[in-house]
């Protein structure tokens, strides 16, 4: 499987962030074409590609676009998720830092498409880096003309508002972002309705995650048919993988969606020397964790689905041998637990009580009975929550039963077996 | 201390950019959070009058958000990422020198005023783990040495810089970014913003001559005809 760098393909670039740079590179070319296109005909092209976005959950970005009522009187809203926080994804700040325009350019182009004139981009307020380059961007691209009243003469109007969050990962969750973004606490709202009729300010609202909006430039340049080429059908165009713990070379790998993690493992070099994969994440914390029995399922939304996990933010946590998976599978709940945002009982009751009964099992003081007790909370937890959070503080946990339950056995008596070794091999 | 009436000017242009005044709720917290280091009550009391909002109202969004410290915060926050990747990595190994080398535990100052520690969740930087932030720009790939080095450096006054970000600023002015006020030094604006294992793939593309198919000529054709 090639590499295919599209939106990774600028970052080599000196002042990358720039627009002249950006310009340079094709940068606003797609503009110009779909400002002398109907919003409609947009909205059909992106139908065609079939992106899917590109935060997680993997809906179609068109069909998403197409649900905004259309020759209403009330205003639309476009706003971006940049809160990237789920543990592991790690892209699209880089892409914010290396290469702004590219956000703003695909946020002018769904505007104008979805018929908003106000865009609003939440990113996570600990990337002041990203921040500030994502301010300089608006503000050359507003003094090109790209921005504000009058687009490029289209008699399209504008305004982008940069807005840093607070430090909460349930932001994240759109309906949790768009209460954050009214200025409240960041609280899931129940579903239906969805944001595409009572979304900001209950007006039409579609809320894209930053490399599905990047996509969108290149999706205009080069066609529908040209995104559809790599890639499945069902799930194609590139995706930035990002991999991350206990390779060789950890980075950012741009392919086509649906390539293997035995692939992607080869070009950086493998796992560390020495060393066997263990366990992995497809997609972040919150998707059911993998082993090496899964390096060749193909990483698109479809196919990891029917591998038992999520395709998430292909965020791929590596973890090899010398890992204790029961101390991974703590932390990550212990996150869970800090960011649960209470609203809902079974995950801030669940999330507090399943980290009390790892902490005991990580430390040797635990009984077999725990595990059926963990097991049983997350039964109580799965789809019992307003939003996925609570689904995705369960993940870790079932599948790491599931394929470790001997470890999780063998630190019953006096934890963690690999930490005993070690200690053994010191009194020697 | 009462607010200062810069203060309440910047406010007003943060209301100045929403559809409706409330949506400056978060950003103001910020603001506020740029005059003493931490929310005041006087800072809440200024989101009050300006958005015609209770203290209650103010107070619960203030305590649900972890950036919003509720005493005052040294001059660096030092965040150590202990999520599971970070941690594994040798965060939680950091965390604990400094903890036991400054002294002070999670969100706790040290008596200078220099530095607030604190353990960070993902900070979204997983490719260059273990990772720290100072005033939440990046130094990647951090090891216990080079921990206890860059609190020295702080505290001596001569800060280092970020592996990737602008030069450090304090807690206070990056607060009063995050409000949305950018950064004008010409250092900031040509920080670096990209490390090695950002571009591992693309340099990889590049070495073996590999890239995306070519837009097709015939798209280009039609789509920018249009425009012509």
């Amino acid at each position: 499987m090639p590499l295919t760098p599209v939106l990774t393909k600028r970052w080599l670039e000196p002042r990358s962030w720039e627009l002249e740079s950006y310009e340079r590179l094709d940068g606003y070319r797609a503009l110009r074409a779909a400002l002398a296109m109907r919003p409609d005909e947009i909205i059909q092209i992106v139908k065609d590609s079939a992106l899917r976005g590109r935060g997680g959950a993997g809906f179609p970005t068109g069909m998403k676009w197409g649900f905004i009522p259309q020759g209403d009187s009330t205003p639309h809203y476009l706003v971006v998720n940049a809160d990237e926080g789920e543990p592991g994804t790690c892209r699209d700040l880089p892409l914010m830092m290396a290469d702004p325009h590219a956000l703003v350019e695909g946020i002018v182009i769904a505007a104008y498409a979805v018929r908003a004139n106000f865009a609003a981009i939440y990113i996570r307020g600990e990337a002041v880096h990203a921040l500030r380059r994502l301010q300089y961007a608006v503000r050359e691209a507003r003094q090109a003309g790209y921005l504000g009243q009058n687009v490029l003469g289209s008699g399209f109007d504008l305004e982008i508002v940069v807005h840093s969050g607070a430090g909460a990962y349930i932001c994240g969750e759109e309906t949790a972002l768009l209460d954050s973004l009214e200025g409240y606490r960041g609280q899931p709202r129940l579903k239906p309705p969805f944001p595409a009729t009572h979304g900001l300010y209950s007006s039409p609202t579609v809320v894209n995650n930053v490399g599905t909006l990047a996509s969108v430039p290149a999706i205009i340049l080069g066609g529908a048919a040209w995104w559809k080429a790599m890639g499945p059908e069902k799930s194609p165009g590139t995706s930035i993988y990002s991999l991350t713990g206990r390779v060789t070379r950890p980075g950012q790998y741009e392919a086509p969606m649906g390539t293997t993690l035995r692939e992607l493992l080869d070009l950086a070099g493998g796992v560390r020397e020495g060393r066997q994969l263990k366990f992995w994440t497809p997609g972040g914390s919150s998707t059911p964790m993998f082993t090496a029995a899964h390096l060749d399922v193909p990483l698109d939304f479809d196919s990891v689905a029917a591998a038992g996990s999520m395709a998430g933010t292909a965020a791929l946590m590596i973890f090899d041998d010398a890992d204790c998976v029961v101390r991974a599978v703590l932390k990550w709940t212990e996150f869970y637990e800090h960011e649960s945002c209470g609203k809902c009982t079974p995950c801030r009751e669940g999330t507090y009580w399943m980290t009390q009964i790892l902490r005991r099992l990580e430390r040797g003081a635990g009984t077999k009975e725990d595990l059926d007790t963990l097991l049983d909370t997350c039964d109580n937890i799965l789809g019992r929550s307003f939003c996925p959070f609570g689904d995705g503080a369960t993940s870790s946990i079932t599948s790491s039963i599931q394929y470790f339950r001997d470890e999780y056995l063998a630190h019953l008596d006096g934890g963690c077996p690999n930490h005993r070794n070690r200690t053994l091999v010191g009194a020697h | 201390m009462p607010v200062t009436e810069e203060t309440r000017t910047k406010a007003r242009e943060i209301i100045a950019r929403y559809p409706r005044p409330r949506s400056a709720l978060l950003p103001m917290l910020h603001l506020v959070q740029a005059e003493e280091g931490y929310i005041t009550p006087d800072g809440i009391g200024l989101c009050v009058e300006e958005l015609g909002l209770t203290r209650a109202e103010v107070g619960a969004v203030a305590t649900f958000y972890t950036m919003y410290k509720r005493g005052p915060t040294g001059e660096y926050l030092v965040s150590v990422c202990t999520n599971t990747l970070c941690g594994l990595l040798g965060g939680d190994e950091i965390y604990a020198t400094l903890r036991e080398y400054l002294g002070v535990g999670h969100n706790e100052t040290t008596d200078d005023g220099m530095i607030t520690l604190e353990h960070a969740e993902c900070l979204a930087a997983c490719d260059h783990a273990p990772v720290v932030t100072v005033n939440y720009e990046y130094f990647d790939n951090q090891s216990e040495e080079s921990a206890v080095r860059l609190v020295d450096d702080l505290r001596a006054g001569t800060p280092p810089r970020p592996t990737r970000g602008a030069p450090l600023c304090g807690f206070r002015e990056i607060s009063r970014q995050l409000a949305g006020f950018l950064d004008e030094r010409p250092e900031a604006r040509d920080a670096v913003s990209i490390a090695e294992p950002g571009l591992a793939g693309l340099r990889l593309a590049v070495e073996r001559g590999e890239r995306a198919p070519e837009y097709p000529e015939a798209t280009l054709a039609t789509t920018e005809r249009k425009e012509a």
